[in-house]
């Protein structure tokens, strides 16, 4: 499949099934959807399909070069995946892994949050704080079943996880006891609302936390509406000048502010460049996905407006990092170069198999967005597994299971999207949130011209783009 | 090439034979947390 468009002046080819970027002049961009099953192209023919606009020489140069990307395999390249991903899901579901565990230190919140899908860390349910001992059963669940994988992801998450912190420093401190002898090392990532940030949970989490995940949705106003305190006043006066200092700390990396964005902010690019503005270098601002009826919640009408966004705020990161002003925001992230092998890009985010949650009383869910879902209950830390039939489903969707998927384009990006996303919106995890997917492709878009634009053009060498991924 | 420009990218054909080894890290796509694609993970094979 070969997708192509055309982004702030280039011309941007796709090879969708070989993975290659080309940026094309107009001769061979107009070519290329009349060349796939035509290699003998005469200038005559093609002169016709083009408009009669290009010269013959042109024409012949561009007919040359399409086939020449055509024999390296960097154009026209066929899906040749669907047999290796089956094959390969199926060996992965008969052998289990866990390397990615989402523990949920606290079911309670200190902010009142309007669109939290937890229900103010309550998840459905009730209030409720992990125990030391909940805590190390689910870190040896993790080392248990992580097989020969070294690398091991555990994201502190709530809820509010800093309102049960001394729980947080003695897992780490158990999770650092076991590295050597059992040949692991856990990542750990801190997500948290910023409210008891202090100096002591700050230095542990820069001696500790592979990542830290500051939650802040731009503007004052912004943040305010959606974010505020149990009493009903605004987080951000309290949460920024300790982000501030969380972000400087940290020299600028492994870390990320992150923020939703809602109806009411459509116009969100203007929350990314406030915050850059305010020195944060490291920047995810995202999609609200909810209920439909609320009133926050997204609607068609407004993707037109989103869509520009992302274009606009795709101009303001090349001009600020022309100009020497470093941004990294995180949905314009892509490694073209040393991103994962095709695997990894078809199997999906993993939950239900190699990640999974925990409750604070031990519960196993495919991720947190299923937790209280009684439905996807999959067992406990303490007798594993015991549904065994929700990790078979969940191994079994790929981009190739999802209709939709196989025909687009960001089937190798995206590897078919989350899939709480999917259910939620359809009630099947083979279905797709085509909102989103909407998003999602004009993000792909806009990160590919920008690796365009930025080529060869940039002086960021002491700068890292923040690659530890949030609480997966 | 006179009128192709070609961005540095990783095969994924070749990908098939090395792949695999799960090193890298897991892909969390929700909106909750950091959500990423997967596209903008570094592999973690040491062999690829």
């Amino acid at each position: 499949m070969v997708h192509q468009y055309k982004s702030h002046g280039f011309n941007i080819v796709l090879d969708v099934e070989s993975g290659a970027v080309h940026i094309v002049d107009d001769v061979v961009y107009d070519l290329i959807p009349h060349m796939e099953d035509k290699e003998a192209l005469s200038i005559s023919e093609a002169s016709a399909l083009t408009g009669n606009k290009y010269s013959d020489t042109d024409l012949e140069e561009a007919i040359n070069e399409i086939n020449e990307l055509r024999d390296s395999g960097a154009l026209y390249s066929k899906d040749i995946y669907e047999s290796y991903v089956d094959n390969f899901t199926k060996t992965k579901a008969k052998d289990p892994v866990v390397k990615a565990m989402c523990l949920h230190i606290a079911h309670d919140c200190n902010l009142r949050c309007r669109y939290c899908f937890a229900e103010e860390g309550e998840y459905h349910g009730r209030k409720a704080l992990m125990t030391y001992e909940v805590g190390k059963q689910a870190l040896d669940y993790l080392m248990d079943h992580s097989g020969n994988r070294v690398n091991l992801e555990v994201d502190f998450f709530g809820g509010e996880p800093t309102m049960n912190f001394d729980v947080v420093k003695k897992l780490v401190e158990y999770g650092r006891s076991q590295e050597e002898k059992r040949n692991k090392k856990f990542r750990f990532t801190l997500t948290t609302n910023g409210v008891l940030l202090d100096d002591e949970i700050l230095d542990f989490a820069n001696k500790e936390m592979g990542n830290l995940v500051l939650s802040i949705d731009g503007r004052k106003e912004v943040n305010d509406r959606m974010r505020p305190t149990a009493n009903g006043k605004g987080s951000y006066d309290i949460i920024l000048p300790k982000f501030k200092k969380a972000a400087g700390s940290r020299n600028q990396t492994n870390y990320y502010v992150r923020g939703t964005y809602t109806h009411y902010n459509t116009d969100f690019a203007n929350d990314v460049i406030h915050l850059n503005d305010l020195g944060f270098e490291q920047i995810s601002v995202e999609p609200v996905v909810c209920d439909p009826k609320e009133d926050y919640a997204l609607k068609e009408s407004d993707l037109p407006v989103l869509l520009e966004q992302y274009d606009i705020l795709a101009d303001e990161v090349i001009k600020r990092r022309k100009n020497g002003k470093y941004i990294n925001f995180f949905h314009f992230m892509i490694d073209l170069t040393g991103g994962p092998c095709i695997a990894k890009r078809l199997s999906g985010c993993g939950s239900g198999g190699e990640y999974l949650s925990v409750t604070p009383w031990g519960d196993i869910y495919p991720c947190h967005q299923f937790v209280g879902e009684e439905k996807f209950l999959m067992g406990n830390v303490f007798d594993g597994i015991v549904n065994k039939d929700i990790p078979m489903e969940f191994a079994g969707c790929n981009v190739y299971t999802k209709p939709e998927c196989r025909e687009c384009f960001a089937k190798f990006y995206c590897s078919g999207g989350c899939a709480a996303n999917s259910y939620h919106a359809t009630g099947s995890l083979n279905g797709n949130y085509t909102f989103g997917c909407e998003l999602q492709r004009k993000r792909i878009e806009c990160a590919i011209m920008i690796k365009a634009a930025l080529a060869g053009n940039e002086d960021f060498a002491d700068k890292k783009e923040s690659e530890s991924i949030a609480a997966d | 090439m006179k009128h192709v420009k070609t961005l540095n990218t990783r095969d994924y054909k070749k990908s098939m034979k090395t792949g695999g080894c799960g090193e890298c890290q897991t892909s969390c796509q929700s909106a909750c947390k950091t959500s990423c694609t997967v596209g903008n993970q570094s592999c973690e094979n040491k062999n690829r």
